[in-house]
């Protein structure tokens, strides 16, 4: 079911950009988004950006056996964001750490806004994330494909959250950093958004910007957004055939 | 304004129609425009419209039959799971009576029961009953997992396909609402069902699926094909989505 990009067609685009893979300030990286990939889950996704793999499992809505959780109003959202020790260049020490932590909660947050949690009280949807591969963005390239994997398990939702991320790398503003954009880049402005209302569920901002830039960053993100929104879709429309 | 057609297929977030149509299972209104909010085919009646999802779970309703496993036994009831994201209890009462007995002699961690929803209040505490024809454990037999939203497709129209599914194998199947089937018969027979039933939740959001399931059940069986019966295709179909809406 899962055909691999390799990394070697990455980087042959047009000559005239700056950027280190030779991509225009406004193109994202080639990506592939799949849906119902896993048997056992409710839902499931992978996707690919760039040197970015990522599958995603969800499982409910389910039982909540953890009292203290327990909304008795809606159901609770649980993610979980966790690297493969093989997925960067470093082996990566398994189990949670500051940064998964962080990201596990915001993914959830972007998330929520867009399920009907109140349709499920006392019940619980849980995400898992796993990044095989990581090459820059992964918490964005997670929260899309959560949100297919969502929509894959029958979950209503008003709309699939997308997630893509622009910054400024070499003095210039672009869009969808890859890794080596993002180590050696000023800034990294991770956005996601609810794509029919336009509402932006993420937003977090690592570096200096002037507003300015800020301001153009964030634009070229959501552009970035709208493009993969359309993959999402196309992704939940091939699962099913006609 | 209707933006889409009577089983064309749409996604979360997609927008069906304006304020003139009336907003039904499945969909939600936003600034005056009815959106969908599940993966699914939409369902057009008058003017409401609906979206039936091709995955979902079970939600206990009141009044539905539904096959649970018992996974625990308390001081004084059972507890079920019933392929829902809330379990359900049965408790000693309903079948002992007044009387009090040991739980343990009547059912067992792991025995499968036919039994009502009684009863959801409002903290989503599922009751369970054991009152009512045809309704109680399940000796033998296997168990197979549909979506519950395919139910009234795997039934088909007037019990058409269960029928036909039954007849040929010759085995005993009953479908809970929870999407749990219970199929006991020569275990090879089983195996053909399970397979057949398979297909039918695969392959449910498409037409022609009566045809199909006997060819398949045919050719399991090895069988001889017979002559396709000249029927009008169309009123077939109706019929099946009449069931599916019911």
């Amino acid at each position: 079911m899962i055909t691999i990009i390799s990394n070697e067609i990455l980087g042959k685009n047009s000559t005239s950009s700056k950027r280190a893979d030779g991509r225009a300030s406004d193109e994202l990286r080639p990506f592939k988004i799949e849906a119902g990939v896993l048997q056992r889950a409710d839902g499931s996704a992978y996707l690919e950006l760039g040197g970015n793999k990522v599958i995603v499992a969800v499982y409910g809505p389910r039982e909540l056996h953890i009292r203290r959780l327990m909304q008795p109003d809606r159901a609770v959202l649980r993610c979980r964001y966790n690297m493969a020790p093989f997925s960067v260049d470093d082996r990566k020490r398994p189990g949670p750490d500051r940064r998964s932590v962080e990201i596990s909660k915001i993914t959830s947050e972007a998330l929520m806004p867009a399920v009907f949690l109140e349709k499920f009280p006392r019940s619980t949807i849980d995400v898992f994330i796993e990044v095989l591969e990581a090459e820059g963005g992964t918490r964005c390239a997670g929260i899309t494909a959560a949100s297919v994997a969502l929509a894959d398990a029958g979950v209503p939702m008003h709309d699939l959250v997308v997630a893509c991320a622009a910054g400024k790398s070499e003095g210039e503003v672009v869009v969808d950093l890859s890794e080596v954009e993002d180590k050696n880049g000023e800034a990294d402005v991770p956005v996601a958004i609810i794509p029919r209302t336009g509402e932006i569920t993420l937003l977090q901002s690592d570096g200096n910007l002037t507003p300015e830039e800020f301001e153009k960053a964030l634009n070229l993100a959501i552009d970035g957004c709208m493009k993969l929104s359309e993959a999402q879709k196309e992704a939940i429309i091939r699962r099913y055939g006609d | 304004m209707i933006f889409i057609e009577d089983k064309q297929m749409v996604i979360p977030g997609d927008v069906l129609a304006d304020k003139e149509y009336q907003s039904g299972r499945g969909t939600f209104k936003e600034d005056d425009k009815i959106c969908s909010s599940l993966v699914g085919l939409v369902a057009v009646r008058d003017k409401k419209i609906s979206v039936i999802p091709l995955q979902s779970k079970y939600i206990p309703k009141r009044g539905d039959v539904v096959i649970g496993e018992i996974t625990d036994i308390r001081f004084s009831m059972w507890n079920l799971d019933i392929n829902s994201p809330y379990s359900g209890i049965l408790p000693a009462s309903d079948v002992f009576g007044k009387e009090k007995r040991d739980l343990n002699k009547a059912f067992n961690v792991g025995d499968v029961l036919f039994l009502r929803v009684v009863d959801v209040d409002e903290v989503k505490k599922v009751k369970l009953g054991l009152k009512g024809r045809g309704l109680g454990k399940f000796r033998d037999g296997i168990l197979i997992y549909i979506t519950p939203t395919k139910v009234p497709r795997l039934i088909g129209k007037k019990g058409s396909m269960i029928n036909m599914i039954k007849d040929e194998t010759k085995c005993e199947v009953v479908v809970g609402q929870n999407g749990v089937v219970w199929v006991k018969g020569d275990p090879s027979m089983e195996r053909v069902a399970e397979k057949v039933i398979n297909m039918i939740e695969e392959q449910a959001h498409t037409s022609g699926l009566t045809d199909r399931v006997r060819n398949m059940l045919f050719e399991l069986l090895g069988k001889e094909i017979p002559e396709k019966e000249e029927k009008p295709e169309a009123t077939e179909e109706a019929a099946d989505e009449e069931e599916e809406n019911g």
